[in-house]
């Protein structure tokens, strides 16, 4: 019962957190939104009790991911007028691709696949079960050759992306810091000893 | 429905019996940082406001409060007081998972650690807001500074508590705790040297302190994101901030410092009061460092993080691993 109240909830705040993304004006509601949304949707993967995945979620995409959406939608100043000017042009064609988009999802999201008699409610999980050492097991036996594939795509992505930015410039002065820290004080700092100046004392 | 109610308020009192002291500590500790660096600077610090100054830090929130709360011309009304508390609720909800003793602990789940990173990774998100819904440049630039410093330590730190997990086998805190069972030998600061002091330095830079602290950067960008806030919304900030400071310092003890366990088991038992000394020491440390380091330059700061601690934290997870997996570990039980 109690479990129902919350999920309900928690699936009408996805869905309102969802719309909310795509209707906001402003791109940082929209992004925070997004924050909410995963939120949301790892508070109702907590209810199936895979708290690796829900933590994963909140970890990876709303502590890093969207951190750095934020950061680009702030330093960019987006002038929503100029985007706005096309929409009635556009209108029949973007109908024509929601409809299409539509029709595809009903047909492959019928109840007939994902119904409730198709999948029953989970049995839930004895109380030493450790959602971490289940994914674990799996993934390192069962799935270990595509895990690692996944692994070595996104290292290529990675290596790539590092690659794209990167440019040689050569004018550009940058410092070596292994130098920095070797430097002595005898290398930068000189003692002079002078003998003090005697002056003539008038009288 | 009733034994609902009673689980209710007793968990209620359980968050508040965490959270009231936690504040507490928060306003002991500004005073103590006063005191401390006072007397590295040969100063007195502040001694006029009740016996020994001790009532410094409450004179000056009652301050806070009764200031006027300025919202600056064409800032973003809501998400500006909405800053402050979203700083607040991730470094407060932290605390849910520390174990003060075996017994002593709030929620004792299975995936405390990923929680707790979870947690402290949310953080980042009170500034960025703050730093935009200020509409202004100082703010901003504060904001900037610090998710980027904030988004590249994580990697370090989070690389750091996979050291741990391998270490003890679990990512329940309570389970970390009891693998490093056996006096100050069995700690996992001895086998985890180099995470162990990255994970304190990347602690250090993730809570934006001193000599960290371009976020604030006072001689370059005024007070960095919460240069616009007064009154309620910046204590709340300065809040945060040390409750932040106090959940690492707490977290450094469970995760290397054996927490509540005693050094020498065979003289002195386990005890809470051993979790309390060492977050405070390593609460000290913190003091020591502002009171000592000049700040980092920026690109120093991203370089240290990037080249030397994150190659470090990989290496040394690979040595870890070797130790487990070979059985040349002498704290396992």
């Amino acid at each position: 019962m109690l479990e129902q109240i919350v999920f309900f909830t928690l699936a009408a705040a996805l869905v309102a957190s969802a719309l909310a993304v795509i209707s906001a004006r402003n791109p940082v509601y929209a992004a925070l939104f997004l924050v909410l949304c995963f939120f949301t949707s790892a508070a109702i993967w907590l209810l199936l009790e895979v708290e690796f995945l829900a933590i994963v979620l909140i970890l990876v995409y709303v502590g890093a991911v969207m951190v750095l959406f934020l950061f680009v939608v702030m330093m960019l100043d987006v002038n929503v007028a100029p985007l706005k000017e096309g929409f009635a042009r556009y209108l029949p064609v973007g109908l024509l691709v929601a409809a299409a988009m539509l029709a595809e999802m009903l047909l492959v999201l019928g109840a007939q696949r994902f119904g409730l008699e198709r999948f029953p409610a989970p049995v839930p999980n004895p109380p030493d079960y450790n959602n971490t050492r289940e994914l674990g097991e799996v993934l390192y036996t069962q799935y270990v050759y595509p895990f690692e594939i996944a692994a070595v795509i996104l290292l290529v992505a990675i290596v790539a992306a590092i690659a794209l930015t990167l440019r040689r410039r050569p004018q550009v002065k940058h410092q070596t810091p292994a130098k920095q820290v070797q430097v002595k004080r005898e290398d930068r700092l000189k003692i002079v000893s002078m003998p003090a100046e005697k002056r003539e004392v008038e009288s | 429905m009733n034994d609902s109610l009673i689980y209710l308020a007793w968990t209620v009192t359980k968050i508040l019996a965490i959270v009231i002291p936690v504040t507490i500590s928060v306003a002991m500790f500004v005073y103590a940082e006063r005191k401390v660096i006072g007397f590295m600077h040969s100063r007195m610090g502040p001694n006029r406001v009740g016996p020994l100054g001790l009532f410094q830090t409450f004179a000056d929130v009652f301050k806070l409060i009764m200031k006027e709360v300025i919202l600056p011309t064409s800032a973003n009304r809501f998400l500006f007081i909405l800053a402050p508390l979203i700083t607040l609720a991730p470094a407060l909800a932290a605390w849910a998972v520390i174990p003060f003793s075996a017994k002593m602990v709030l929620t004792n789940i299975n995936a405390g650690l990923l929680y707790v990173l979870a947690m402290t990774s949310l953080g980042v998100y009170g500034i960025i807001i703050a730093g935009w819904a200020s509409n202004s440049k100082y703010a901003f630039l504060g904001a900037m500074r610090s998710a980027a410093q904030i988004v590249s330590y994580e990697i370090a730190m989070g690389f750091a508590l996979v050291g741990v997990l391998i270490a003890a086998g679990s990512l329940n805190l309570v389970e970390i705790v009891e693998a490093q069972q056996g006096g100050v030998w069995n700690w996992f600061f001895l086998p985890l040297l180099p995470l162990f002091v990255i994970y304190f330095i990347s602690g250090v830079a993730e809570t934006n302190r001193a000599p960290f602290d371009v976020a604030e950067g006072e001689s370059e960008i005024v007070a960095g994101f919460h240069v616009e806030y007064s009154g309620a919304p910046f204590a709340v900030f300065f809040l945060a901030e040390y409750a932040n400071m106090i959940l690492i310092a707490a977290l450094s003890t469970t995760l290397f410092a054996g927490g509540w366990l005693s050094p020498f088991p065979a003289l002195i038992p386990d005890h809470s009061l051993w979790f309390f000394l060492k977050t405070f020491f390593f609460c000290f440390l913190y003091l020591w460092f502002r009171s000592t380091f000049p700040r980092y330059r920026y690109d120093q700061i991203m370089r240290l993080g990037w080249k030397v601690f994150i190659p470090i934290t990989i290496v040394w997870i690979l040595v870890v691993a070797l130790m487990v997996v070979q059985q040349w570990l002498w704290w396992a039980p």
